[in-house]
């Protein structure tokens, strides 16, 4: 470093003897600047991590639609998928080509296919909105049901149950009660006027408080042979009777909450440095916190919709992501969400595998999830405050 | 460049400060120095516009600064906070591109602008070797130069630091501040606030001295930070003296008497 501020001071002195070994000077300096800049802020995420994590996704994809009380080989999984594919392509064009076999159709396509995609969305949903909420505040122990949207979906869910509705209703009102809680709590931080994201904390512990008692009543008052079986049953998670349909209904809202964290990457990392930080670095925080808040519900609530609480994903995952690319918010967004597919594909299979009824899969995760959590915790605490 | 005209301002309706003014010119080093609580930090944060003031103007180059929306404001003030430590493990070269948040696109894509700006910035304070290593594991000394680092990236027209030193040792105080005194050299225009009266008469070119929520003195700091000023603001006793270093320099110095 010496050495080059004394070589730039001499081209300065010789400006008058020769101008234009001067301008190669600054010229080789610029170039110079350049190529460091390049290297020292380009991507620092090892080539191989970019290979493998899309290609580990990829193979658990596959494994995931082979195993389960019904075992598909690689070859009849090519051979279905393709004439399934050629099916309904050849739809579209007026060629109708015949299903080889109807059973293996209805298995791939039917029953794993939706499934598989809806623990996908699911994982990714998940583990991108606990990513966000950890950088907004500023906490790594913060899960997306931190404001109440889990507690808000799953009384609606459950008064779907209680009152008989059909399964899109439940649904329906899962996804309002999950909004609807977190609403509550956002104005309950505006109504208090305390700290901006303190409040948020605090609303939203009341708020979870208050539907966590709204759910306790309603398991009081459910029908102990019949209504609370299934309540409980559903609270604890299950991907079991996913069909297309839901498949369908969840795409759009995930692909909405999906985009707008995505696109918030930037302010997220600048969001973890504080609140008046991130202004004086011209970021509008409040509208930020507001999108952030309403795509992580918006993902939260529609999982708990489909699926039922399926814990642990929220806070283990995006630390899982950080161990592995670091917590550069513009990688760890997409790396969360890779990483939440996948993890929750194999919990999925095994869920299937273990044992001949479907172990909930809220159960799995959380038994899954507390060593995992305990081993990246231990692995992974230098740098951590 | 930054003319502060008769600044009211304080938190919900409590006025705080009232009735400010003062500039600083492009290159000028000012302090501001006062008893806790008498409003320093409250005329930054409008400076910053965290907080809206009551009346009075703020112009910069003779535009308004108070309409300014957070993104451009951003691009002419950039605020140095105390080092602390975020919850996650950024490196410093993650830090330090964050000051090219105003000027990044919907889509924040980082340009090769940026990173040439961002990298300049982190060779002003020679620190570009430290690019590649944790924020969170550096010593508050070096957190302090890559926080200064990352307002440079912001191409602000004035930074704008409360305290800065406040938590670092002796030897991390003087290499930050010697630091700051050389960006004003080369042309970046500062306005710090300080505790500490020394800090002040190192490195500042103009002092503002605050008592609840006034200026009582504005000058240099041979002319304002004297005996009667500083037992006035801080209510102790203290004594002023011209002192000679060993390399010939004359420097003043504020001793405070226990």
């Amino acid at each position: 470093m010496s050495a080059k501020v004394r070589k730039e001071g001499t081209s300065l002195e010789s400006v008058s003897q020769d101008t234009g070994e001067l301008l190669d000077e600054v010229r080789i300096e610029t170039d110079d600047v350049r190529s460091k800049a390049n290297a020292v802020f380009g991507s620092k995420v090892p080539l191989w991590l970019k290979i493998a994590i899309p290609i580990a996704l990829i193979a658990i994809f596959v494994v995931s639609f082979s195993v389960g009380r019904f075992p598909i080989s690689p070859g009849e999984l090519v051979k279905t998928l393709s004439n399934g594919i050629a099916h309904h392509v050849g739809a579209l064009f007026g060629n109708d080509i015949p299903i080889a076999d109807e059973r293996m159709y209805t298995v791939v396509f039917k029953i794993r296919l939706p499934r598989v995609l809806v623990v996908i969305l699911t994982g990714a949903a998940l583990a991108v909105s606990g990513a966000s909420y950890q950088g907004m505040f500023k906490n790594p122990l913060v899960s997306p049901d931190l404001l109440g949207a889990s507690a808000g979906a799953s009384v609606g869910a459950c008064l779907g149950l209680l009152l008989n509705m059909p399964t899109i209703v439940i649904q329906l009102w899962a996804f309002v009660g999950g909004l609807t809680a977190v609403g509550m709590a956002v104005w309950l931080n505006k109504f208090v006027k305390y700290d901006a994201t303190l409040g948020l904390v605090l609303g939203g512990i009341l708020v979870s408080t208050l539907f966590q008692s709204g759910m306790s009543l309603i398991k009081f008052m459910a029908d102990g042979d019949d209504k609370l079986p299934s309540i409980t049953f559903w609270l604890m998670g299950s991907f079991s009777s996913i069909n297309s349909r839901d498949f369908w209904l969840i795409l759009l809202p995930m692909a909405v909450g999906f985009a707008l964290l995505l696109l918030e990457c930037w302010k997220l990392n600048v969001l973890s440095f504080g609140d008046e930080e991130a202004r004086s670095m011209g970021i509008n925080t409040a509208r930020t916190r507001l999108i952030v808040i309403f795509a992580s519900t918006l993902l939260t609530s529609v999982t708990v919709a489909v699926a039922g609480i399926v814990g642990w994903i929220g806070l283990v995952i995006p630390h899982l992501a950080r161990a592995l690319v670091g917590p550069n918010y513009r990688v760890l967004l997409p790396t969360s969400m890779f990483v939440g597919s996948g993890f929750l594909l194999i919990v999925d299979d095994i869920a299937r595998l273990l044992t001949t009824v479907e172990i909930p899969i809220g159960i799995l995760t959380a038994i899954l999830g507390v060593p995992f959590f305990v081993f990246i915790f231990k692995r992974n605490m230098k740098g951590w405050s | 460049m930054l003319e502060v005209k008769d600044l009211r301002a304080g938190y919900y309706k409590k006025e705080v400060v009232h009735g400010v003014s003062f500039t600083v010119e492009r290159g000028e080093f000012v302090c501001i120095i006062g008893s806790n609580g008498c409003g320093k930090t409250t005329i930054l944060k409008n400076l910053l516009g965290l907080i809206k003031p009551f009346g009075g103007q703020v112009t910069l180059d003779g535009k308004d600064a108070l309409t300014m929306n957070d993104r451009e404001r951003a691009q002419h003030f950039a605020y140095i906070p105390q080092a602390h430590t975020p919850p996650f493990p950024f490196t410093v070269a993650d830090v330090v591109i964050m000051g090219r948040t105003p000027y990044v696109n919907r889509m924040a894509t980082v340009s090769e602008k940026d990173k040439t700006i961002a990298f300049r910035a982190l060779r002003q304070l020679s620190i570009d070797h430290l690019a590649d290593h944790v924020y969170t594991k550096l010593s508050g000394g070096q957190q302090q130069l890559v926080l200064i680092a990352r307002a440079l990236a912001q191409q602000p027209d004035l930074l704008v630091m409360d305290e800065p030193t406040a938590s670092l040792d002796f030897g991390n105080q003087q290499l930050v501040l010697s630091q700051m005194k050389k960006l004003t050299q080369q042309g970046m225009s500062v306005l710090m606030v300080t505790h500490d009266p020394d800090h002040a008469l190192f490195c500042a070119d103009k002092v503002l001295v605050m008592e609840n929520g006034r200026l009582i003195a504005t000058g240099t700091p041979a002319e304002v930070i004297t005996k009667e000023n500083l037992e006035r603001i801080y209510d102790s006793k203290v004594c002023i003296r011209d002192i000679v270093t060993d390399e010939g320099e004359q420097v003043r110095v504020a001793i405070p008497l226990l």
